[in-house]
């Protein structure tokens, strides 16, 4: 119900904030991260979060995500969100197909869509192996086939290009760039440079950074 | 989401209990758990009579009470394996974004648990009645008090398991933890035998009844600390 | 470091309560003892054992206040977020186990010559000896919170709350259970010497139990006074390190 009205009210009152910060802070322990962070997510918006180690990328997610308290401020998700951090929460007994199927079950999302994911992650070959024999970077891309099986409008990404050979640096774009074009959006947090689909983004992807740097407490 | 609340529920269970048996994988660290803590349970029954003697009057009378300490001690060798490999591994945090309460997991949790060691315990108390020679009267007693008490230590063994899952030295603690709140579930249950123990059965039912109802919402204010 | 602002106004008013609940409690327990063991009569029934009643008595009040303390500290923990309400539920486990112990040591020499046995599974003794067993459980926590807060972390004060919440359940539990359970085994000495106590005896063990009461609170202030200060220690070593 609660998820529905939230739905109605973005669609009408302004369609195109997905997610809004006001004067955020966060507080890890006895340290204070970041303070007076201003911002908002919108629709067909990929956004490259960057800063130094320790600056609080990683918080900055988890507490989207609403796994962690905010500490002083204000913060609204509007649509609902994903999580890839780098974890790998996959039955490792099973193969990258059945494990991927009891996430599915929970979402509810159509096993269809499978195949383009599988296809621009390099999974193809892996759907009957056990995730327990993967390497790094197949751990890394199978966690953000996870992530994008999910179905949730707002993709949060924790250091996903880490691990990642060039051509799943590329399939990651490409995955990025539809996803926003369909109307979601990205918060993709990372060091490294954002990557680029073969031929760039198109202009429907609004392409933005923010330095956490500039908030850091 | 109300639709899919018993559709959620069942996923959960379905995979502990896949886990636990074994079914359908192909190796892994988690696989198998329920066999453990039934063959300990087993080797103490077997045990006992070694050591006290093959006196079987004595090991009619004491039979029970050996019984219940071996079914208490080998609830505890599961509990770290309950909650924290899944914990390091994120499914409660990927749970937590798809706003699935704790609460209800920690229950689906409970209730896997008690399918993967409560039916096994039963069968193997068998073993262990044959094995001190326990009166035939008596063994609908201990079967039906077991049966009442395992609810109660599936919920406190899930309890204790995501009170210590955020923790350095977790592992230690399980037992010194999870004995003291099992003790009276100990002592209704191998009371129960003993004459004028009639209304044992109905005071360990309620007690692992309350610790059954419990536990859910402790595991879960403990998960969600944990998380921190 | 708002976290910081309840200390301060807390110690500032700890130091000078600890000095007066110490000094109190232990003039009071000296003339308790004092009159209790040279002056009070010799019971009856349980002769010059009974003296030593004056110590176990106010030990098994103050092992039971000790947690419900933790118990009423950990509500407090959980439901308002209190920073000091975790220290002090900590602070109390040491002491409550301390007396628990003492109260089950002289129990113990009492009830050999009078009982004619060291150990009965009675329902206060079982009781007693289960709160032991969670006080050892409930330390184990305690000290991991410890080491978490110097970081500035309250996940595990919050578990050692939990658990300190569901064992003040077990108690009542276990009290009741043996009672009901074991009455055959022996119901009436304790009543007696528990029902029936003269003014002669009351007296001293008053001055006793509100004696070693004061010493308690005492206790419970001078350790949050140090896990307060280890903390601060441990976290300015930490933001030293961090540099």
């Amino acid at each position: 119900m609660g998820e529905a009205n939230a739905k109605n009210k973005s669609a009408t009152d302004d369609a195109a904030i997905l997610l809004r910060c006001a004067k955020l802070a966060c507080m890890r322990g006895d340290r204070l991260l970041f303070r007076g962070l201003d911002m908002q997510l919108a629709s067909g918006e990929l956004l490259h979060l960057s800063g130094p180690n320790g600056v609080g990328k990683s918080s900055l997610l988890r507490l989207m995500a609403g796994l962690l308290p905010v500490f002083s401020g204000e913060y609204m998700a509007h649509e609902t969100l994903a999580l890839c951090d780098g974890q790998l929460p996959l039955d490792h007994d099973l193969p990258l197909d059945k494990a991927l199927d009891y996430w599915q079950k929970f979402d509810g999302t159509s096993k269809a869509q499978r195949a383009g994911i599988f296809a621009a992650l390099g999974l193809d070959e892996l759907s009957d192996v056990p995730v327990r024999i993967f390497s790094t970077g197949q751990r890394k891309r199978a966690a953000l086939a996870m992530t994008a099986l999910q179905g949730a409008k707002i993709w949060l990404l924790d250091e996903p290009g880490n691990g990642l050979d060039i051509a799943s640096q590329t399939g990651l774009a490409t995955l990025m760039s539809e996803h926003c074009q369909k109307g979601g959006a990205i918060i993709f947090a990372s060091h490294l440079p954002l990557p680029e689909p073969t031929g760039g983004y198109p202009l429907s992807v609004k392409c933005s950074a923010l330095d956490l740097q500039e908030f850091a407490g | 989401m109300s639709a899919g609340l018993t559709r959620i529920f069942a996923n959960l269970v379905i995979r502990d209990i896949r886990i636990a048996y074994n079914l359908g994988g192909s190796g892994g660290d988690a696989q198998g758990g329920f066999l453990l803590p039934v063959l300990f349970f087993i080797t103490v029954a077997i045990l006992y009579p070694f050591s006290v003697g093959p006196d079987a009057p004595l090991l009619q009378r004491t039979g029970t009470g050996i019984i219940w300490v071996a079914a208490i001690l080998s609830a505890i060798l599961p509990i770290d394996r309950l909650i924290s490999p899944d914990r390091n591994a994120g499914f409660y945090d990927q749970y937590a974004v798809r706003g699935i309460s704790e609460e209800l997991i920690m229950l689906a949790k409970i209730v896997s648990h008690w399918c993967a060691s409560g039916p096994p315990l039963l069968l193997a108390s068998l073993t262990a009645i044959a094995v001190m020679d326990i009166p035939n009267t008596e063994i609908p007693i201990v079967l039906t008090g077991l049966l009442l008490a395992t609810p109660g230590l599936s919920g406190l063994a899930v309890m204790i398991a995501a009170m210590i899952a955020s923790m350095r030295t977790g592992n230690a603690l399980a037992g010194l933890l999870f004995l003291p709140l099992a003790i009276p579930m100990l002592i209704f249950g191998a009371g129960s035998i003993r004459p004028g123990g009639e209304n044992g059965l109905l005071l360990l039912a309620s007690i692992s009844l309350l610790l059954t109802a419990i536990s859910p919402f402790a595991a879960a204010a403990a998960l969600r600390a944990g998380r921190e | 470091m708002h976290g910081f602002a309840n200390p301060n106004r807390f110690l500032s008013l700890a130091r000078p309560l600890t000095l007066i609940f110490l000094v109190s409690g232990l003039a009071l327990i000296s003339c308790g003892l004092v009159w209790g063991f040279f002056f009070a009569p010799a019971d009856r029934l349980m002769g010059e054992t009974v003296r030593i009643l004056y110590i176990h008595v106010p030990a098994a009040w103050l092992g039971m206040a000790g947690w419900t303390s933790i118990a009423i500290a950990s509500v407090v923990e959980l439901v308002w977020k209190h920073p000091l309400a975790g220290v002090a539920a900590r602070a109390s486990a040491v002491p409550g186990v301390f007396f628990t112990a003492i109260c089950l040591a002289t129990g113990s020499i009492w009830a050999k010559p009078t009982w004619g046995t060291w150990w009965v599974w009675d329902g206060r003794l079982t009781s007693m000896f289960v709160l032991l067993l969670l006080y050892l459980g409930y330390l184990a926590l305690a000290k991991e919170a410890q080491s978490q807060a110097a970081a500035g972390r309250t996940g595990a004060a919050r578990i050692a709350s939990i658990f300190g919440i569901v064992g003040v359940i077990n108690i009542p539990i276990i009290n009741r259970s043996v009672e009901w359970w074991n009455s055959l085994h022996q119901p009436a000495s304790i009543t007696a010497g528990k029902s029936s106590i003269d003014g002669v005896f009351l007296w001293p063990l008053s001055l006793a139990v509100i004696g070693f009461t004061l010493l308690f609170a005492a206790i419970i202030l001078m350790r949050m006074r140090q896990l307060l200060a280890d903390i601060r220690t441990e976290a300015k070593l930490r933001r030293r390190a961090a540099v």
